[in-house]
């Protein structure tokens, strides 16, 4: 079993970030348990419902389904770096106008994930949405107002 | 003035959460926790001939492990909290670790704390569990069987009760009956799949005696009657703080093992303790939804009009009685088996069996989907049989609107209703009779589509707590709500329901900011902490607005009243001669003289100028009991095409036309219905939990288990109409389950619609494509 801790850098919504871990221990862990940055969420553990999706240099990725150690020295954004200040990022503004969630625990994944999508150029018409955000469960089943929601944020101007 | 009530506001919890400032049980951390995991058996069914946790205890970083045998004086077993009267119920306990055997995959064995998740994982592994193998047997029907394996050795035969309702004569209907019909229907066993699974952290303080449990709860104050029985401690000094709770949709009602467990460990090891289960555990140890076989039959006349269902139903109970297990498949399902229709004899027998299987309990409708299903599914087949349209059939067995309240056969009286109303609209909406000629222009060219219709009427707002004893629930179900007024004109409300999605935070600001003439930013909903919230029952079955609402509402009316008087006192007038205008207390005829809220606020909080006989202070507290539940009701109409070739069945359209009443929150009940189909459909087209013969559970993971996602799901085309309930002063009733009690039936009878012309009478659910097309092979006469 192994017990050695491994210190590395991450770059955590904008901040570098020198953490001691276990080299078992998963991005999703290190976020929440390491430097406490509970908004990204733990739903499955084994990269079946997207809860913990975050971008990692600005792609997304299931955070429970790469190491820590794996990522020394790269960029990741969580939830909670994800406005700028008080300005909200325009898939938060969109989330809320489009009321695409209930209880809230799938959203910060759902969120990220929609930036994600959005870059990837994927987010065209509400089909490709559908499709491009359907590794993200919602069991309250929000997906109408999350699809609107995706396709506000990806034709606005100004949209990311 | 305008009003909040019936304005689509946007929800105040929203802005923690979209910026990951919500706190959900997993989120708290206390200085000194430490972690628990729970050992669960990978067999069915099996004696434990020994367990050797030597290794595991002398793990570097591990505090304690404990075994059923450590248990057995320390707790009560987990209790059972549905009483059911009148049906032989069997209570077997139902220890928080097995003891000389176990009962299902997933029944805990024994519990590791230790100083991290890592080390408890670790732990877990080096825990030597010696199992004797015993038969399992998860179907609950063959449970009941002579020769069947036996759970509890208390429980012959392994029934839990068997249960029966009736009303008129149904054996009479069915030998004088021109036309009957018959189903056996398999409610597949569903797994609720909250995306927050359940998770707890208990601190406990020696030196106060108080134990704080963080729980994922959709009832705090059920867990902690439920927890201060299990543990032996006096309830007041057991404090449930159920924060963010990331859906429960049924699974977080319940009082299970784990909870206590950690809470135990807390007060053994004076350290806190936190647990949260992973998926996999989720889909072992949190409750299962459904899981009946059913044999239903209709009868009636040749002109169409139903005179009598009967029903024998075999729920399975999973291998204990879960806290509501009893009531679910037998009050909030048999009692509902008249639907929207006046049938006049009924009769239902259900036997509850014990299976080497999860418990199962309230999932989303919990019982109702059950019932509407079998009724919706039976109208159909009747229609067929007829060579009726069912649209037709259903409209000539309605409870005419003129006669509401009305009482059905199983006793129970729905309170409101206009079924025709939503029919109509939703048939409006589809062009019903263009879409028939479109699909028999269709089936010319050998394409299948297909329509189905559900109308549903459902029993939630639960409910009378004089009914809630008679009926064997372990607990009231009134609810509360304490609304307090702060010196600077601020009101927080308390209430004792436990939103945890539903938006009641935004709904419930609305009515009482309503009543002040207030902004809804100057109301704060507050939940969820027994410590500071009024005794109440919690949200489940569709209650928290029509229950717990009607309580805040009553509440603040109460504060207003006081407001009132000291209006009147401070303006040195009569109380008869105020009147309540653009948010202030004036006398008729003299706007100048006028109270505002805010000021009324100061001046009863400081109360330097209080009227003789008026307390100083401005808060009120309501407990409200309904005098009957709440019947919502709605007409849902879904088109289908089947390809005859794949078995694939695609969605054409979904329109639900629902009526709850009055509304407050368009936009919010919208999202609920949106939620409730899209569950529904979830149920009818690809959801099932499936056990093998030996009791495995084959859909542990989500990859395995079909919880829908965005690009499986329609467009849901929704409407209401509006029958005020006359049960409550705001006209309101319950829409959290509506849609999942509706969808199932709805998207079943439109499949089995489109196969009709190949002879298909009925496919049970999930219509995945194979299960279709098997179907479509055997009516062809093929070798599937």
């Amino acid at each position: 079993m192994p017990t050695g801790r491994i210190t590395i850098t991450l770059e955590v919504n904008g901040t570098p970030r020198v953490i001691a871990v276990d080299p078992r221990t998963t991005l999703l862990d290190a976020l929440r348990e390491c430097l406490g940055l509970t908004g990204t969420k733990k739903g499955c553990d084994h990269g079946e419902c997207g809860a913990c999706t975050v971008l990692l240099d600005g792609r997304r990725i299931n955070a429970c389904l790469t190491l820590a150690v794996m990522q020394e020295g790269h960029r990741v954004t969580t939830i909670e770096g994800l406005a700028s200040g008080a300005a909200l990022h325009p898939v938060q503004t969109a989330f809320l106008a489009q009321d695409a969630f209930q209880c809230g625990f799938c959203t910060p994944g759902q969120i990220l994930s929609a930036v994600g999508c959005i870059a990837e150029g994927r987010a065209t018409t509400r089909e490709t949405i559908r499709e491009g955000m359907s590794g993200n469960l919602c069991r309250c089943s929000a997906y109408p107002e999350i699809v609107e929601a995706v396709f506000l944020a990806a034709t606005q101007p100004g949209s990311p | 003035m305008s009003t909040l009530f019936g304005s689509s506001i946007k929800r105040r919890e929203d802005p923690r959460l979209i910026t990951g400032k919500g706190t959900f049980v997993d989120d708290v951390s206390l200085a000194g926790m430490v972690y628990a995991g729970i050992l669960r058996s990978p067999y069915a069914h099996a004696k434990i001939k020994k367990i050797d946790a030597t290794a595991a205890r002398g793990l570097s970083g591990v505090l304690a492990v404990y075994t059923g045998a450590d248990l057995t004086d320390a707790l009560i077993p987990v209790p059972c909290a549905w009483n059911l009267p009148n049906a032989d119920l069997k209570l077997p306990p139902h220890p928080h670790l097995a003891v000389e055997k176990v009962r299902y995959v997933g029944d805990g064995v024994a519990m590791v704390i230790a100083e991290s998740r890592a080390i408890v994982r670790d732990a877990l592994d080096l825990i030597d569990v010696d199992y004797e193998p015993l038969k399992a047997v998860v179907n609950p029907e063959a449970a009941l069987k002579p020769g069947a394996p036996v759970l509890h050795a208390d429980v012959a035969g392994n029934q839990a009760f068997k249960w029966v309702v009736a009303g008129g004569d149904a054996d009479g209907a069915f030998a004088k009956a021109e036309v009957k019909v018959a189903l056996t229907i398999k409610q597949n066993r569903l797994l609720p799949t909250a995306m927050e699974p359940r998770a707890a952290v208990a601190s406990y303080n020696a030196g106060t005696g108080q134990l704080t449990l963080w729980a994922t709860s959709q009832n705090p104050h059920i867990h902690r009657f439920l927890c201060s029985v299990m543990l032996k401690l006096p309830e007041h000094r057991v404090r449930i703080i159920s924060p963010d709770v990331g859906g429960g949709f049924g699974s977080k009602i319940p009082a299970y093992a784990d909870e206590a467990l950690v809470a135990f460990a807390s007060m053994k090891l004076g350290r806190p303790v936190k647990w949260t289960e992973d998926r996999s555990e989720n889909y072992k140890a949190t409750i299962h939804g459904r899981d009946h076989v059913q044999y239903v039959e209709l009868c009636g006349t040749k002109a169409g009009q139903i005179t009598g269902i009967r029903t024998t139903v075999y729920a399975g109970l999973g291998a204990y009685a879960s806290t509501a297990g009893p009531g679910v498949p037998t009050i909030l399902h048999g009692l509902m088996y008249s639907g929207a229709y006046t049938i006049p004899n009924i009769h239902g027998t259900i036997y509850g069996a014990y299976t080497t299987t999860t418990p199962v309990d309230a999932y989303r409708g919990a019982g109702r989907p059950e019932a509407t299903y079998l009724i919706e599914r039976l109208v159909d087949t009747f229609a067929r049989e007829l060579g009726a349209d069912p649209v037709e059939v259903r409209r000539k067995n309605f409870i005419p609107q003129d006669k509401f309240p009305y009482t059905v056969a199983t006793g129970i009286t729905y309170d409101s209703g206009n079924y025709e109303g939503t029919l109509d609209k939703a048939l409006g909406m589809l062009d019903y009779k263009g879409f028939r000629a479109e699909q028999a222009k269709a089936l010319k060219q050998g394409r299948f589509l297909g329509v189905g219709v559900c109308t549903y009427t459902e029993i939630c707002g639960l409910g009378p707590s004089q009914v809630a004893g008679a009926i064997g629930f372990g607990g009231g179900l009134y609810d509360s709500a304490i609304v307090r007024v702060y010196p600077t004109g601020m009101v927080r409300v308390y209430i004792g329901t436990k939103p945890h999605g539903q938006g009641e935070e935004t709904t419930f600001a609305q009515i009482v900011a309503d009543e002040f003439g207030y902004p809804v930013e100057s109301v704060e909903i507050v939940s969820g902490d027994t410590d500071n919230t009024p005794q109440g029952w919690g949200t489940y079955g569709s209650r928290t607005t029509a229950v717990g609402g009607t309580a805040v509402k009553i509440a603040a009316q109460r504060v207003k009243e006081k407001a009132k008087k000291l209006a009147a006192h401070l303006l040195e007038a009569n109380e008869r001669d105020l009147e309540w205008k653009d948010g202030k207390f004036m006398v008729r005829g003299s706007p100048d003289k006028a109270k505002g809220f805010a000021e009324l606020a100061l001046m009863a909080n400081v109360a330097w100028n209080m009227p003789a006989g008026l307390e100083p202070g401005l808060e009120a507290t309501a407990f409200f009991d309904p005098s009957n539940f709440v019947y919502p009701f709605g007409a849902h109409l879904c088109t289908v095409e089947v390809d005859a070739e794949t078995g694939q069945v695609k969605i054409l359209r979904y329109i639900a036309v629902d009526d709850c009443g009055n509304v407050i929150n368009p936009m919010i009940v919208d999202g609920q219905v949106h939620g409730g189909v899209i569950q529904g459909i979830g149920e009818a087209l690809q959801e099932i939990a499936i056990y093998d013969d030996d009791g495995q559970l084959l859909t542990g993971t989500m990859m395995d288990y079909a919880v829908p996602k965005a690009s499986q799901m329609p467009h849901l085309e929704l409407a209401r109409t509006v029958t005020p309930s006359p049960v409550n002063p705001m006209g309101v009733k319950g829409v959290g389950e509506t849609g999942t009690i509706a969808a199932a039936a709805t998207v079943v009878n439109a499949v089995c619609d489109a196969l009709a012309p190949l002879g298909i009478r009925h496919i049970d659910k999930p219509l995945t494509p194979a299960t279709v097309w098997a179907a479509i092979q055997r009516a062809k006469g093929g070798a599937a």
